[in-house]
């Protein structure tokens, strides 16, 4: 019993790299519901792409490795557009500060009943 | 012609109408115009009237056994077809030659006495009407057209009885005709759906062969078809102004005399009595309906005459008087007879109209004055009136040779026959027709007291009125009073004791067998006795004023009372419109605007409640909805790898399955 | 063995300066630890045998995308610097709801039969990377190409603001 417990933790597989990459998506996703700050947010985000991109690469190299590189390609798209989506992100921040000149979540609330 | 005038029998309803349309339409401004369509109108009517009933009577009751019906199909789909067109039977040219000859005497007469009204063309429109839908009526092959004509009289009678609009009495009056009127008509309506239902057939013909054998063809029980009948019999109750639907009769009389002349007297108010008339073996199939409307009929005779002896107002005795005379009616299709109660139809519109043109000269020249107090000694100022009037009030009492004596007599008979006192009835109900004969004699010695109560105070004595010059009625109102004198002298005479077939009236209206009248000299003497009995009391009340009718009058007030208040009858429907009906409206009305009121408005009130707990979703927090967004996603994640959940919409959005 | 000792390793400063990241107050000390995060992402790759995609994450993630985020923190910093970011009221519900998930993650994971496969990755990535993305998705890469020239383009015209009519 204890072995086998042994053995699957110390024999790297799959499962560890999703569990890794799932708990790093939990993280940032807590930045992304519990900070006050915008750009706070925005980094939560990044995180998130960045665990993605692990579970990504994970399968392919777990289930598909003598094939194609599927997964890394899908990543380097991933990691092509979550560059972009910072860049507007933050233009759209800066904006918004200028005419409001406040970087709390809570603020924006414009859509309220 | 003859042949012709069968086959298109419905142009006799057709030129009146088409009078009616014309002057409605066209001719409105030009009065004398207007009055010359509508009589020649009912002119060409009464010419095919008389070729179809001389044809008709020259081939003695062949019509009887093969009436003529000439219809085409209305509509028809599966279980109902609905025929329009023309019935003709020995009954249906009666009516029709006694209604286009009244039509015609009153249209010439409305010439005179409407002179100078400004709705003269409207008069003579709605009087074409009026003709058209009664002589569609009475041609009328099944129950459905005549009920539509039906309809029709008592359409023509709310615009006729309220014809001086102004007037609130007069608009009050034609509003409770069409009202009292449209409660029976609700009997009527079901009745006829009723037998539709059960028959499969509105046709007069088809249903007087199917009910006599009603087992055959329905279901029904004989309770079931007394029912029937008596939910039936509710429409002519109300038209004929039988009781408790009286009470529209008289405050008819708020309309032009000639309008109270045709239709409260001679033609509108029978179409009851000839609907009975036309499905009599309905009512002959089953014994208690032939009961209750012989009750029914005695009963108003006597009611209307014990009112009818305390008025004061000329043309309201005449409407009484007219009830009683429907009631006598009723009473004769109550004892079976159809002869008796058609021979007293034709006699009674030939008095009644005579009577009722009368009054009209006597209203005219009295410049509208309605109290019989204010006439009195009129004989010398207008004679051609007098004289007609004694011969029709003559007739009405009952008196040997004029008209009424012949019917009248004939429907003692008749009562007589069907009662324990004859010996010879069959049938269960014997005993309670020998109360309704009593009831017809003592209406017979009532009828002569108070019509002759009136004759002579107004005909007699010296005018009480000092204001008015009376005169004599100008020669197009006289002329057709003479006319009318001269049927009611001779009409009776094809009642005639003895006359045999192919001559007397029984043979061509019957139903049944041929019997011919038998001289019944015990009833003869016996109601000529109680007519001459009645006259000479009103002659001693009020001619010779040897008693005083005021210390009669004190000596039984309550009785006075309630007679002149006509029982106080219509205080107390007022009472139940008032406190039943009124407060039934309220009710409803409450329940209206709370509970439906209360349901509809719930249903928007809980939408604005929701709404208004809901939009507190709508936090405008980012993060608030990113939260609901993840927890979605977690429950179809746990969905979807946890349970045994199937779903095709769930696999679509991402899961394995 | 040592891939095991090697992976908690850099797991735990991975996730370890995640979970910093996410709690510290100070908004440029969150900017910096994820830095420190992404290079361990990094190291992640070099683990799966992604040399040239953990060559990418340095170079954009913790090299472009922090210094962006570090641009937006300047721009926008201001009060006390130790208080700038942070809790809001959905902290401490979204934090038990996440130890949650994350559970609920592990237990599926673990159960789950994955379909493995034995054969070993190619030694250098670079040209198997470029092969498929230049056949067989050539379109998403132009896409892609188009996708940044329009984020740049968006961004500077989100920026500038609406031109005044004077």
């Amino acid at each position: 019993m204890i072995d086998i417990l042994m053995d699957k933790i110390l024999t790297i597989g799959l499962e560890h790299f999703l569990i890794l990459s799932g708990t790093l998506f939990f993280i940032g996703l807590f930045a992304v519901l519990a900070k006050k700050n915008v750009i706070a947010v925005l980094m939560g985000i990044e995180i998130m792409f960045s665990a993605v991109n692990i579970n990504l690469v994970a399968f392919n190299r777990y289930t598909a490795a003598g094939t194609a590189l599927t997964g890394h390609v899908f990543a380097i798209f991933v990691i092509a557009l979550a560059a972009a989506e910072v860049a507007v992100g933050l233009a759209l921040i800066i904006s918004i500060y200028r005419q409001r000149t406040s970087t709390d979540v809570q603020d924006y609330d414009w859509l309220k009943w | 012609m003859f042949a012709f005038a069968l086959n298109h029998a419905w142009l006799i309803p057709f030129f009146p109408a088409l009078a009616f349309a014309v002057i409605t339409l066209f001719t409105k401004k030009m009065i004398k115009f207007s009055a010359a369509i509508s009589i020649v109108a009912i002119v060409l009517s009464l010419i095919m009237s008389l070729i179809i009933g001389i044809g008709v009577i020259g081939q003695g009751d062949n019509f009887l056994e093969h009436p003529v019906k000439a219809v085409v199909t209305w509509f028809s789909m599966p279980g109902l077809s609905i025929e329009i067109g023309t019935l003709i039977d020995n009954v249906s040219v009666m009516m029709l030659l006694v209604v286009t000859l009244i039509t015609t005497l009153v249209q010439i007469y409305s010439l005179g006495y409407m002179h100078g009204d400004p709705g003269f063309a409207r008069f003579f429109a709605y009087v074409s009407l009026f003709a058209a839908s009664m002589l569609g009526l009475v041609i009328a092959p099944n129950l459905l057209i005549m009920f539509v004509f039906w309809e029709l009289v008592g359409l023509c009678s709310y615009l006729l009885i309220g014809f001086w609009y102004g007037k609130i009495s007069a608009s009050a009056a034609a509003k409770k005709a069409f009202i009292t009127c449209r409660a029976g008509d609700f009997g009527l309506l079901l009745g006829i759906i009723l037998l539709q239902i059960n028959f499969g057939t509105l046709d007069l013909q088809q249903l007087s062969a199917m009910i006599p054998n009603f087992t055959q063809y329905t279901g029904l029980t004989a309770a079931g078809l007394t029912a029937i009948a008596i939910i039936l019999f509710l429409g002519p109750m109300a038209k004929s102004g039988q009781f408790p639907f009286h009470v529209w009769l008289p405050d008819a009389m708020e309309g032009p005399t000639p309008v109270s002349a045709l239709i409260h007297a001679a033609t509108m108010v029978v179409a009851g009595v000839y609907l009975v008339g036309r499905i009599l073996t309905l009512f002959i199939t089953l014994p208690s309906a032939l009961l209750f409307v012989a009750i029914i009929g005695a009963f108003t005779a006597l009611f209307a005459a014990t009112i009818a002896i305390t008025q004061t107002e000329m043309k309201k005795i005449l409407a009484y008087s007219t009830i009683s005379q429907l009631g006598y009616m009723m009473l004769a299709l109550g004892a079976a007879s159809l002869t008796a109660s058609m021979f007293h139809l034709m006699t009674h519109a030939f008095f009644k109209a005579l009577l009722f043109l009368g009054a009209g000269c006597v209203l005219h020249a009295m410049h509208n004055e309605a109290s019989i107090w204010k006439y009195g000694g009129l004989k010398k100022y207008m004679p051609v009136t007098y004289w007609t009037f004694l011969i029709a009030c003559l007739a009405i009492a009952g008196i040997f040779p004029f008209a009424g004596f012949f019917s009248k007599d004939l429907i003692l008979e008749v009562t007589f026959a069907a009662s324990s006192f004859s010996g010879h009835a069959h049938g269960p109900f014997q005993a309670v027709y020998s109360v309704l004969f009593i009831m017809a004699v003592l209406t017979a010695f009532l009828t002569a007291f108070y019509m002759f109560r009136m004759f002579f105070i107004c005909f007699h004595g010296e005018l009480r009125s000092k204001e008015v010059e009376p005169h004599e009625a100008p020669k197009v109102m006289t002329v057709p009073l003479i006319i009318l004198g001269i049927f009611t002298v001779i009409s009776g005479w094809v009642g005639w004791p003895g006359l045999g077939e192919g001559k007397a009236f029984g043979y061509f209206v019957r139903m049944g067998e041929f019997h011919p009248v038998e001289a019944n000299w015990f009833l003869i003497i016996l109601s000529t006795l109680l007519a001459l009995g009645g006259i000479a009391l009103a002659a001693l009340f009020y001619w010779k004023q040897t008693y005083s009718a005021q210390a009669v009058a004190e000596k039984f007030p309550i009785l006075y009372k309630i007679s002149y208040h006509k029982y106080y009858i219509d205080e107390f429907y007022l009472w139940i419109i008032h406190q039943i009906i009124d407060k039934c409206g309220w009710l409803l009305w409450k329940f209206d605007i709370y509970v439906v009121d209360g349901i509809v408005n719930g249903f928007g009130k809980m939408a604005q409640w929701g709404g208004a707990v809901m939009r507190k979703v709508q936090t405008g927090q980012l993060q608030h909805y990113a939260l609901v967004f993840l927890l979605g996603i977690m429950l179809m994640f746990v969905l979807l790898s946890f349970t045994g959940v199937h779903s095709p919409a769930l696999g679509m959005i991402g899961g394995a399955r | 063995m040592a891939m095991a000792a090697m992976f908690y390793l850099i797991a735990f400063i991975t996730l370890g300066s995640a979970l910093m990241m996410v709690i510290n107050k100070n908004i440029f000390h969150s900017a910096l630890l994820m830095l420190v995060s992404f290079v361990g992402v990094a190291a992640v790759y070099i683990l799966l045998h992604a040399d040239f995609l953990a060559a990418v994450q340095v170079l954009v993630y913790a090299g472009a995308i922090t210094v962006f985020i570090i641009f937006g923190i300047m721009f926008t910093m201001k009060g006390d610097p130790k208080k700038t970011n942070p809790f809001s009221k959905n902290a401490i519900p979204a934090a038990v709801l996440l130890l949650l998930f994350i559970v609920i993650n592990a237990v599926t994971v673990v159960i789950t039969v994955w379909p493995l496969s034995n054969l070993n990755p190619p030694e250098t990535t670079v040209r198997a990377i470029a092969d498929l993305m230049l056949s067989k998705y050539v379109v998403g890469f132009e896409v892609t190409a188009v996708l940044l020239l329009t984020a740049m383009v968006g961004a500077i015209v989100i920026v500038k603001g609406v031109k005044k009519s004077s």
